[in-house]
């Protein structure tokens, strides 16, 4: 298996759900608490592991604002856990998801330094590194009905930007998005081939050419000319 | 980069005792050193391991959970972190037993010495890759890195090895010249850093977030105060205070050295060249600093930057 996420660009709205219910399920999940700074002054901080930024796409008046959250990507090649001297970083073999064991890491950052997308953030009340964990004690948790087994960015996404499946099952529904709308890796040259994709948003409709006939033609010209 | 101070001190510190012990060994092997008494030179073996304990105390103070510290040692297969951790311990048990060799005049010494050499380069070696081995930081992920920091730690060693056999008397004009040499090499070779540093290459926020047709700004970055990304990654500075900083640090690392080295050939007094080693260590410490202050992470992009 090797689980991730598709995040559709054309439909996200930037409503920063997905990074509130990811903050709200996982601060009492198997990493939590995930403990903030100064919570109700005026500069709070803290970890976070889903970010949502947005972007203004090409330039005026042909441009586009493009809201795009990011979480760990669950790299097939994941650095982090290459240069993890602890052990603590690790991604499991059956399916894909990287995790960090809370009880081995020693907080050097330096996984978070070989992260391109920014996705490992230090809990400054531990002292150990967080990161998104695809929900791991959610999607296999039998107690729940089935179709609540999922993520919960992905649950709580009100427009349905975020889908969550097998990218090694072809006929899943993230592998069928990937493939018919083009979704894309961020940032692929540097190698470590991030599983999950970004579709691209769609380009606008082409207007059909309206039919005029010769009379509506006529009566078109005549209004263009008699001012009413 | 954020340039955390404990890091400073321990690359710098622990890089100047490798590479006096590495100097140490050297002079064992090349002769050198039988011109001083065995006391001088277990006095320079306790200076060298003195550093490098120095720093590798200090870079436990930029741990956030220091306790799990002894984990480190557990992944020496595939992180540079956990085997610099290994070879720098294993490196104490075998520095001692060159000093009881020192000291007792063993036979075998010669063995002692040249596995001090090895263990000490190999430690700055794989102190070195745990940056130089970062895809994510492209002023880092060169071989230039690696070979920089063995020429700092050699050239800061040796002159601390000149500067304390000067004031032990015994003084070796060939051994100037050597040190001589390497610190020409080592400012050469800096310079290098420089000019390839400033060319612009690598991912682009175009890439970044995959509109590879279209140019791409931030409107918002999704939060109102510094996160973790930002005060770790977002370390920005005038563009002309790093080239007044790196002045500075060229003609404290390199220049006035040279002139002091120059001032020692020329006769002036051997004590001259402590002056020089602790300019050079100033030196090094500003470059250091630089070194962090200017690698730009590639998450930035995501925070706006259009090129790192």
């Amino acid at each position: 298996m090797k689980l991730g996420l598709v995040v559709d660009l054309d439909t996200c709205v930037g409503c920063h759900a997905c990074g509130t219910a990811c903050k709200q399920w996982n601060t009492s999940g198997t990493i939590g608490p995930l403990s903030d700074e100064r919570p109700y002054e005026k500069d709070p901080s803290g970890s976070w592991l889903n970010r949502i930024r947005t972007y203004e796409v090409g330039d005026s008046p042909h441009s586009k604002t493009v809201n795009m959250p990011m979480s760990c990507m669950h790299c097939e090649d994941a650095a982090c856990v290459t240069v993890c001297p602890t052990g603590a970083s690790y991604k499991r073999e059956e399916d894909g998801i990287v995790l960090i064991d809370q009880d081995k890491c020693m907080g050097c950052n330096l996984c978070s330094w070989a992260c391109p997308y920014g996705a490992r953030e230090l809990d400054p009340n531990s002292g150990t590194m967080k990161k998104c964990t695809l929900c791991v004690d959610r999607i296999y948790d039998e107690q729940l009905p089935e179709a609540e087994r999922q993520p919960a960015c992905v649950l709580t996404c009100p427009t349905s930007s975020r889908v969550f499946g097998d990218f090694d099952d072809p006929d899943s529904e993230v592998s069928k998005l990937t493939r018919e709308r083009a979704g894309q890796q961020l940032m692929p040259e540097l190698g470590y081939n991030p599983v999950n994709t970004y579709l691209p948003p769609r380009n606008p409709k082409q207007q059909d050419q309206i039919q005029v006939s010769a009379m509506q033609g006529v009566k078109q010209l005549v209004n263009r000319i008699i001012n009413r | 980069m954020h340039p955390a101070f404990s890091v400073l001190i321990f690359t710098v510190t622990s890089g100047a005792g490798y590479g006096l012990l590495a100097w140490l060994g050297a002079g064992q092997l090349l002769g050198y050193t039988q011109a001083q008494t065995t006391d001088q030179q277990i006095v320079l073996g306790v200076i060298a391991m003195l550093l490098v304990s120095i720093g590798l105390l200090s870079s436990t103070m930029h741990l956030a959970n220091p306790k799990n510290a002894w984990r480190s040692f557990s992944r020496f297969r595939t992180s540079w972190l956990s085997r610099e951790a290994v070879f720098a311990i294993v490196l104490y048990p075998v520095a001692a037993l060159y000093a009881a060799a020192i000291f007792w005049q063993w036979a075998w010494i010669n063995w002692l010495a040249g596995l001090s050499i090895v263990l000490s380069l190999v430690t700055l070696f794989s102190t070195s890759m745990i940056y130089a081995s970062l895809k994510t930081i492209r002023q880092w992920n060169t071989p230039m890195v690696p070979a920089l920091f063995m020429a700092y730690a050699l050239s800061s060693g040796g002159l601390l090895f000149l500067a304390v056999s000067g004031l032990f008397g015994a003084f070796n004009t060939t051994l100037l010249s050597t040190v001589l040499g390497l610190v020409l090499i080592t400012f050469a070779l800096k310079m290098v850093y420089f000019f390839w540093q400033g060319k612009p290459q690598g991912a682009t926020i175009q890439t970044a977030t995959g509109f590879s047709q279209a140019s791409v700004r931030l409107l918002d970055a999704g939060h109102s105060a510094p996160t973790f990304l930002n005060r770790e990654f977002g370390y920005q500075i005038a563009a002309d205070k790093l080239l007044r900083l790196r002045i500075v640090m060229t003609f404290v690392a390199f220049v006035m050295p040279l002139v002091i080295f120059y001032c020692v050939l020329q006769g002036s007094a051997v004590e001259l060249l402590s002056v020089a080693w602790l300019m050079m260590m100033t030196g090094l410490l500003i470059e250091r600093w630089l070194f962090f202050a200017e690698a730009r992470h590639v998450v930035r992009l995501y925070h706006g930057d259009q090129r790192t």
